[in-house]
């Protein structure tokens, strides 16, 4: 059965930013409506232009880099290929960071502002990270 | 009886197989068998339970020498 699962991701650290992918592709592709808001330190890392790789919380962290861990950018982009997952950046942040939309990875959507995200969070799953 | 579709996975780490599995399903015809590889414990326990909750046909998960092997059917 279709379920609507809103992902909040704010952090930009390493594990958080693991874990939100986790839940955004294995959510999209069991069949379930998947909507991604990025906001805060998160948005920083899905600008195509920045190369550095996120600041670890811990040694879970530090192995994610060394295995063959799917990268985070890489289940985001399957939540959105293989699950019809959306992805939008949040407006303010894409505004304090002065991005605009071809600033970020392809996969991200149009931006969006909170009370938009707010109410297509108000059924359904919610998770933050 | 035609021969299945192999998706090597060996080494990758949850969900990584599953995503893998997933690409190839979706290029696969209706009724095709597919045989993922995964190295990783929690993938063999888990690619099960998303082919159930998507509804296609979970034909058997064994391991042989640290590598699981779960077979699928596409069903629709």
């Amino acid at each position: 059965m279709s379920n609507r699962i809103s992902v909040m991701v704010i952090s930009g650290s390493r594990e958080r930013l693991q874990m939100a992918a986790m839940v955004a592709s294995v959510g999209a592709v069991s069949g379930n409506e998947v909507h991604v808001f990025l906001s805060m330190n998160a948005l920083t890392y899905f600008v195509k232009s920045v190369a550095e790789e996120p600041p670890v919380e811990g040694p879970v962290g530090t192995l994610l880099a060394q295995k063959k861990v799917p990268p985070f950018r890489e289940l985001f982009a399957n939540a959105v290929d293989l699950g019809d997952a959306k992805i939008y950046p949040c407006s303010m942040a894409m505004d304090v960071l002065a991005l605009e939309q071809k600033d970020l990875e392809d996969f991200i959507g149009e931006p969006m502002g909170l009370t938009k995200f707010l109410d297509e969070a108000s059924t359904g799953q919610v998770w933050s990270f | 009886m035609s021969t299945r579709k192999l998706v090597d996975a060996r080494g990758s780490f949850c969900p990584g197989p599953l995503m893998e599995l997933i690409a190839a399903m979706k290029a696969a015809q209706v009724g095709e068998e597919l045989e993922v590889l995964s190295t990783d414990k929690g993938s063999a326990h888990d690619i099960p339970e998303w082919i159930n909750k998507v509804k296609h046909e979970h034909i058997e998960t064994r391991e042989e020498e640290g590598v699981w092997h779960v077979v699928v059917r596409k069903a629709k």
